[in-house]
């Protein structure tokens, strides 16, 4: 419409200049009228809906706001209450922490892994599916170059972007002249710790508690973003003439021996790691407890131990590891953020509400018998 | 008739001529090297015909127009971020997004050159290759050639109705007397006849050396010179390219300019660009938004917030300083979009159709001219609607311009001509149109009685002329009056007796003052006469229209014993020559007075037959033939204020010069007492005075008519010195001036005239709205001092209890001015409550042109714009077309305030240039005015609808739209600078790139543009119903400093709220960088097109088409973008987010909280304290029929307000004018200061004349 105007607008600028110019063309065609059209949309005249904003107006309004935004706001705050959320740091910063050792001691070089152990009681059963996270804090996944620094046609399994991996991936491109696969800062910087979730009865024996680790991923991340040179046919010959990346123990087709369709681009754990976080502080999800059948809670009330196998060094930029246990809603996880605001903000319209009625009593009658003060 | 240069040398300055040598131009003619090679052609150094308007080739195209668009800061400034984000270290996105803005808006601007050059160079090429005749010497004829194949040195043929190829000096034409007839349409629009003469002296054989000036622009200027015989030529012998060549076989012309050189193509410069003032402020509030960037940027180059993990691609990290460097000029990429580069596109678009609109305005065209208003600027469109002073012309522009002989003085006689005063009364009233008809008397005669008519019955048929008739039920259109009303003058009936006495008694006739006064009328003008008017389309002939007037005349001759007897003023048709009946000719006039005039001779039996460069013929009442040898015509010039031609009378042999000019210019040369008279002279000059005096108070044009008789040696004196200036070359001008005056002395007054110039219509109702808008009106006019008052009361300018200051001074003095200015100020010092205004009477002031100079100089311009300032309405009279600018500057400089001029002709064109907005009434004086103004309406009734409804709509649109867009790109950009607190200041974006430029491109860019052209906040009815409304756009309008910053406090709020709500909801979950991105984008999206929606005051379809189909593209496009590109950041993370229900959560709290405060804000004012335009749009909604009443009611009661004002304060003073009927004494005058200063204070009670 726009494009229209202007072209014929233009029309009439045309003219002007020719009528201006010397040059002209003796005036032929001049017997046409220039009269304008009398057309709704030329002479502005469209029919139009013109609201004004008064208080009488509005009122219905802020109301309508507030009866629906107080019921969402308490629905949503009563189903963040009941997800039960249970979280647990491992760090080792601190000296009694049962991986202090671990956490000083470490270096990439290391052969031998640290284990550590924490013990921790949940209060409350969990009744339905649980989902295992790791939390890392003021870990700046979001940092612009951090970001950046990956190849994501090398990991939709082209092979060319397989052997010569993009700029981007710099200084995570080559090591000793091979590609590295998955090449980057973010791949190089997978976290690798391992959990392990044990209950401890009241016997005392520790029962480990089945993590299921499919399904973790984004289904078309796993099936369609993410996908390995060649199928997933013998990754150790796709992969030959590449190197691991720099931090890592194992090259990426040996990620899950368990699991031989979980190696490579399309293992899970990795695949939730290069969907990078969009703050410092964030979780993310490793494991899943599938609820059991029957009424038997996911995870009874009483004595777990965590197994952690300690891979990853946060201390050095203080950061911090988490071990995140939640039920999940259809809101997503614990926030009660949410139903606080819907509340506030319900109230507070309603609040308004009153007032524009008052004042609605008080001017709006007024307005019927306007008078323009010059 | 000779203007062949004597050959001395003497007057000639030799080293004068040397020195200007290189300004002149040497031509000969080609047609002695015709054949040669092109090396050996004289000329050969001169441009051809050819033109080329077209800026671009083919070929270079793309790197031409690039190098143009760099031109523009705004360009460079992308390409700058664009290159910045190839330099690896500073990079935000990927370098080749970061080019697409660049690129499209790139494309967009060479696409729109590309097609305007293409138009270009179409016309070009259709004008290169008109047909036009070159004389060859080979085949000893004209041959036909294209006008690109003239060149300097040509000889070319054009015949009647051609247009002329290049610029030509005439060298022969077909008609006897070496006239050519030309109309300038194509250049300046004007449509009357002009008359180019061959230079005198030029053979067929022609081998002089043409000596001409270099190429100017100067239309009217031209200077040429054969150097052997010395014959000078000047514009009059010029045939400008683009003219058309009327009632001519054939004109020969040497080529003396060709193609660009031509003064047509020299004038020719596109369309004016001007800086509005909303520019003007969004240029500052531009630079605020580089220093809010650089401010954010420094803040994104705090050193060591989080510790860097990811090294640099050589695997090192930088150094915090050099890395919080690199940083900066990363984040500027990043917020780039702070800085609406767009904006500038988006106004260059919303303007375009802005004044789209304004030119297709039904009711801003005018049927009568059949033209449209012309929008000449095309970006100030909004400054229309901030005006406060508006400066106009009086002649053309709040009048017709069509004039009207009323009345006129001869030696002392006043003869009020009533009869015509009541048929002009009467054919303007439309109702009795069709009932009482009033015929001219000899029209209506001549087909029955004209033949029978003779000397002996004349003279007592003269005393029925102008008498009424009555036609009874012959109902005749309107048409066929509508075009002599301004032509036809009934006679007087004393006057024709006068007339007939002095014929009688032949022995006198050649000093009968009376005669001599219609041949003044007659000859003493530029008028040219044309016989075959019908091949050109102009108004109905009068001869056709005799036609309609059939037998059944009655005459109800007011003398009674005559009867019905018939008469006529015509002679008959018999004598000398049968082939040229008066009713026949048409007189094409440069100006309307000259038309009226020779009208008015006409009517009285003076009839222009003919006029060549060396003869006038008129025919006598007596039927007579007389042929004037035409000496010299000496024209206006707004300097001498007079014409004179000087002719030789046929039977006499006097030499008598005939000067008709402004009567204060001829009153001053008038000389020793005119001998055999029965007055003296200087009574009839006091006499007449009074007329004049007594004229110009009844709102009428004076001439004044004079005349003096030359004895052969004078006249062969003063000629010789005429053709010595005619032929220099320096200060030629100057030269012809002097010689003029030093004619023009001792001059005898015969009469006066007094011609009505009638308003146009609605012009009072426009004042009236004009002033109610709170726009004031000032009249700058050349007129005296009484028609300006009286046409300012007639325009309701000035009304009848307004206390009017006249100010005038004879002399130079400067301390009474200034001592009379403080007083005058003191008028308002003494009422500084302006709680008193109201009980004050409205104060006009007249100044005149002398006065007004004094007043201009810089010790008295600020008491002067004091005083101007308290002043309702202000009439400069008698003011120079300099005079006029300067006013114009003073004001505009010393209030700050935005002017408007409007003027109709070549004298305000300086004043339309100085105002902030020109505009230019298209009327009956030329196109000048248009061609210089900003805006070109027909009349000024439209000026009305132009201001109060155009110039508030484009103002509160433009305005609106502008700060809309600050907004937006805060508000938009902001959520990334949040973010940056959260990603350690590393210039991370959360959205997408691709997304981010689509965001700007396309989702968001529509509606604001939209809601530049379209949104209309109060109905025109409205807007015209209530001018007060117009006040709401006056100073800084809606787009004020503050509305800038609250819009910019908002965006900032709004950004925090879209970014932290989700922040908020999403903190600590397991959200992805994009995930938590697409959210925010939705928010912003919804925040902004509501924010929108809460701005726009009237939906029409296209409101809703747009606002829903932005909302619709965000969705589909960032859906399919995010599922086709795999390997994107955004891949499938909008489908994520619609799948969960927490997405729209988050928005619709999110935008209900973003928007709450500004649409609280916006109900509250509108319940508790409206502004003016909330209670309009209210009244908006009501109903038409409610609406009209309201208004009528309301606009009653403040005019009743009005007449309730007292003036009390009047101090009392002896009155102007207080009658009259009656010639009041020269007025007495409340001499405040002193002998030569005059400051008359005009009371209420001034009964003005009642005008149509």
């Amino acid at each position: 419409m726009i494009a229209a105007m202007m072209a014929s607008s233009y029309n009439a600028k045309e003219e002007d200049g020719h009528h201006s110019g010397s040059s002209s063309h003796g005036g032929a065609g001049a017997v046409k009228s220039k009269k304008p059209d009398n057309t709704a949309f030329k002479q502005q005249r469209l029919p139009a809906w013109q609201p004004i904003l008064t208080a009488g107006t509005v009122l219905p309004a802020f109301f309508v706001i507030g009866l629906i935004f107080i019921p969402i706001g308490i629905g949503l705050y009563v189903t963040s209450n009941n997800i039960k959320e249970f979280e647990v740091d491992y760090t080792g910063v601190d000296i009694n922490s049962p991986c202090y050792s671990c956490a000083k001691n470490f270096s990439w070089n290391s052969t031998q892994s640290c284990v550590c152990s924490v013990n921790f009681t949940l209060e409350q059963p969990f009744e339905s599916n649980v989902f295992m996270y790791y939390g890392l804090s003021n870990f700046y996944q979001n940092h612009r170059r951090y970001v950046k620094s990956r190849d994501d046609s090398q990991l939709n399994g082209d092979l060319s972007a397989l052997m010569n991996p993009s700029k981007e991936c710099e200084p995570y491109r080559t090591n000793d002249g091979l590609p590295i696969a998955p090449c980057g800062a973010i791949a190089n910087s997978l976290f690798n710790d391992t959990l392990d979730l044990y209950y401890v009865d009241s016997n005392s024996t520790k029962t480990p508690i089945p993590l299921a680790k499919k399904g973790i991923a984004w289904w078309t991340d796993k099936h369609v973003k993410f996908r390995n040179p060649s199928g997933n046919t013998n990754l150790t010959v796709t992969f030959q003439g590449t190197t691991k990346p720099v931090n890592w123990r194992k090259p990426v087709y040996e990620l899950d021996p368990s699991e031989a369709d979980n190696n490579g681009f399309i293992n899970e754990d990795f695949i939730v790691w290069m969907r990078t976080a969009a703050l410092p502080t964030f979780r993310k999800l490793y494991r899943i407890i599938q609820k059991k059948s029957g009424t038997t809670p996911t995870l009874p009330s009483g004595r777990y131990i965590l197994d952690i196998t300690y891979n990853y060094p946060v201390l050095s930029f203080d950061g911090r590891k988490r071990m995140i246990l939640s039920t999940i809603s259809w809101m997503g996880g614990k926030n009660p953020f949410l139903g606080i605001a819907y509340i506030t903000v319900g109230s507070i319209c309603f609040f308004l509400g009153v007032v524009l009625l008052i004042i609605h009593h008080k001017y709006d009658t007024r307005n019927n018998s306007a008078d323009i003060p010059n | 008739f000779i203007r062949l240069h004597q050959s001395d040398e003497g007057p000639q300055p030799e080293t004068g001529q040397k020195v200007r040598e290189k300004d002149l131009r040497n031509l000969v003619s080609n047609l002695p090297y015709e054949g040669l090679d092109k090396w050996k052609q004289p000329n050969r150094y001169f441009p051809g015909n050819s033109i080329k308007t077209s800026k671009y080739t083919l070929l270079l195209f793309i790197p031409m127009n690039l190098f143009e668009q760099f031109h523009r800061l705004a360009n460079l400034y992308f390409v700058g971020l664009a290159i910045l984000n190839f330099v690896p270290v500073v990079n935000a996105f990927q370098p080749e997004v970061a080019l697409i803005p660049i690129c499209v808006i790139l494309c967009l601007t060479a696409m729109k050159d590309a097609w305007e050059d293409f138009r270009r160079y179409q016309s070009d090429k259709r004008l290169n290759s008109m047909p036009c005749l070159i004389y060859s010497r080979k085949v000893k004829q004209f041959v036909e050639r294209y006008w690109k194949d003239v060149r300097v040195g040509d000889f070319v043929k054009v015949v009647c109705n051609e247009i002329v190829p290049a610029d030509l000096l005439l060298l022969h034409t077909s008609d006897p007397n070496g006239v050519c007839h030309i109309e300038t349409a194509n250049l300046d629009g004007e449509t009357n006849l002009k008359q180019r003469r061959v230079v005198p002296g030029v053979s067929e054989s022609f081998n002089s050396i043409v000596v001409c000036e270099k190429p100017n622009i100067n239309l009217n200027h031209f200077k040429e010179k054969p150097d052997k015989d010395k014959v000078g030529a000047g514009i009059e012998n010029l045939l400008l390219r683009g003219c058309t060549v009327r009632n001519t076989d054939h004109a020969v012309g040497f080529v003396v300019y060709a193609g660009h050189e031509t003064k047509a193509m020299l004038n020719n410069n596109g369309p004016r660009y001007k800086r509005s003032k909303q520019e003007r402020r969004l240029n500052i509030d531009v630079m605020f938004c580089v220093i809010l960037l650089l401010t954010m940027c420094l803040v994104g180059t705090l050193p060591g917030l989080p510790p860097y993990l990811v090294p640099h691609s050589n695997g090192h990290l930088d150094s915090p300083s050099l890395s919080s460097f690199y940083m900066f000029f990363t984040m500027i990429i990043l917020l780039q979009v702070l800085i609406p580069i767009s904006l500038y596109v988006s106004i260059e678009l919303v303007k375009i159709a802005q004044i789209f609109f304004i030119t297709n305005d039904i009711d801003l065209y005018d049927e009568e001219t059949d033209s449209q208003i012309q929008c000449r600027a095309l970006n100030i469109t909004e400054d229309l609607g901030q005006i406060e002073y508006i400066f106009t012309d009086k002649t053309g522009t709040l009048t017709e311009n069509k004039m009207v002989f009323r009345r006129c003085s001869i030696m002392g006689t006043e003869y009020p001509h009533k009869e015509n005063a009541i048929r002009q009364a009467v054919l303007t009233e439309p109702d009795s149109d069709e009932e009482v008809i009033f015929t001219q008397a000899p029209q209506a005669l001549q087909t029955q009685w004209s033949l029978d008519s003779d000397d002996v019955n004349r003279k007592d048929t003269m005393h029925h002329h102008g008498s009424r008739r009555k036609v009874p039920g012959t109902a005749h259109s309107d048409v066929a009056f509508s075009s002599p009303l301004e032509t036809e003058v009934t006679p007087d009936k004393k006057l024709l007796q006068q007339i007939s006495g002095a014929e009688s008694t032949s022995v006198s006739r050649k000093i009968d003052a009376y005669l001599d006064f219609f041949l003044a009328l007659a000859i003493c003008n530029t008028v040219v006469v044309s016989m075959s008017k019908r091949n050109r389309t102009i108004s109905v002939d009068s001869s056709i229209e005799e036609d309609h007037f059939n037998p059944p005349v009655k005459l109800e001759g007011s003398g009674g014993n005559t009867g019905a007897q018939t008469c006529s003023l015509h002679v008959p048709r018999s004598s000398s020559e049968p082939a040229v009946t008066p009713d026949m000719v048409c007189y094409e006039a440069e100006s309307p007075d000259e038309a009226a005039l020779v009208y008015a001779a006409k009517a009285y039996g003076f009839i222009l037959l003919g006029r060549t460069p060396d003869s006038v013929t008129v025919r006598l009442p007596s039927g007579e033939d007389l042929r004037f040898e035409v000496l010299d015509t000496l024209t206006f010039d707004s300097n001498r204020k007079r014409m004179s031609v000087l002719v030789r009378h046929p039977i006499s042999k006097e030499y008598v010069l005939y000067t008709k000019g402004a009567d204060y210019a001829i009153m001053e040369l008038l000389g020793t007492p005119y001998a055999g008279m029965f007055r003296n002279q200087k009574n009839i000059a006091a006499d007449t005075q009074q007329h004049l005096d007594y004229y110009a108070k009844e709102g009428l044009r004076t001439l004044c008519i004079a005349k003096k008789v030359l004895s052969g040696r004078e006249y062969e004196s003063w000629s010789a010195d005429r053709h010595r200036a005619l032929a220099a070359i320096e200060n030629r001008e100057q030269l012809i001036m002097d010689t003029a005056v030093q004619i023009e002395t001792n001059l005898t007054l015969l009469g006066a005239t007094g011609i009505e110039d009638r308003l146009q219509e609605n012009v009072p109702d426009t004042i009236t709205a004009l002033r109610e808008a709170g726009i004031q009106v000032w009249v700058l006019t050349g007129d005296k001092p009484e028609t300006a008052v009286n046409i300012g009361y007639a325009c309701r300018l000035l009304e009848e209890e307004d206390l009017v200051i006249n100010m005038s001074c004879k002399n130079k003095v400067r301390r009474p001015l200034s001592a009379a200015m403080t007083s005058s100020n003191g008028l308002f010092s003494l009422k500084p409550d302006p709680r008193n205004v109201d009980t004050t009477p409205d104060i006009s002031l007249v100044i005149d042109g002398r006065t007004l100079a004094m007043t201009l100089s810089s010790d008295l311009q600020e008491r002067f714009v004091e005083l101007a300032k308290h002043c309702r309405s202000v009439l400069c009279c008698r003011v120079t077309p300099l005079q006029k600018s300067a006013v114009v500057k003073i004001i505009r400089e010393k209030l700050k305030v935005m002017t408007l001029a409007v003027g109709d002709g070549a004298n305000d064109v300086n004043m339309i240039q100085a105002a902030d907005v020109g505009i230019g009434i298209s009327g009956q004086e030329g196109m000048q005015a248009v061609m210089m103004s900003d805006f070109a309406i027909s009349r000024f009734k439209h000026l009305k609808k132009l201001l109060l409804v155009h110039g508030h709509w484009c103002n509160s649109r433009l305005a609106n739209m502008i700060i809309y867009f600050f907004y937006k790109n805060t508000a938009n950009v902001n959520l990334l600078f949040w973010y940056q607190f959260f990603c350690g200041f590393t210039a991370t974006a959360m959205i997408d790139y691709w997304l981010m430029i689509f965001f700007n491109l396309f989702f968001t860019s529509a509606p604001p543009i939209m809601f530049g052209i379209l949104d209309k906040d109060i109905s025109a009815e409205m807007l015209l119903g209530v001018p007060e409304l117009y006040r709401t756009g006056q100073g800084s309008g809606e787009y004020r400093f503050s509305t800038f910053w609250v819009s910019m406090l908002d965006a900032f709020y709004q950004s925090l709220v879209c970014f932290f709500i989700p922040y908020l909801a999403y903190r600590g979950s397991d959200m992805d960088i994009f995930s938590f991105g697409t959210p925010v984008n939705t928010i912003s999206l919804f925040t902004i097109l509501l924010h929108l929606s809460i701005e726009i005051k009237a939906w029409t379809v296209v409101h809703w088409v747009i606002m829903l189909g932005s909302v619709a593209l965000y969705f589909i496009v960032t859906l399919a973008y995010s599922a086709i590109c795999v390997t994107c950041n955004a891949y499938w993370t909008l489908q994520s987010q619609m799948v969960d229900p927490m997405f729209y959560l988050v928005c619709i709290i999110t935008t209900v909280v973003a928007l709450l405060p500004r649409y609280t804000f916006h109900v509250l004012k509108n319940s508790i304290a409206p502004s003016p335009l909330e209670q309009a749009r209210h009244l908006d909604r009501m109903d038409p029929i409610t609406r009209d009443q309201w208004i009528k009611e309301w606009r009653s009661f403040r005019g009743g307000g009005q007449v309730k004002r007292s003036g009390l304060s009047v101090p009392p003073s002896p009155t102007l004018g207080t009658s009259v009927e009656a010639y009041p004494p020269s007025p007495t005058a409340s001499e405040i200061t002193g002998d030569e200063f005059t400051l008359n204070v005009i009371s209420e009670n001034y009964n003005r004349p009642v005008h149509t």
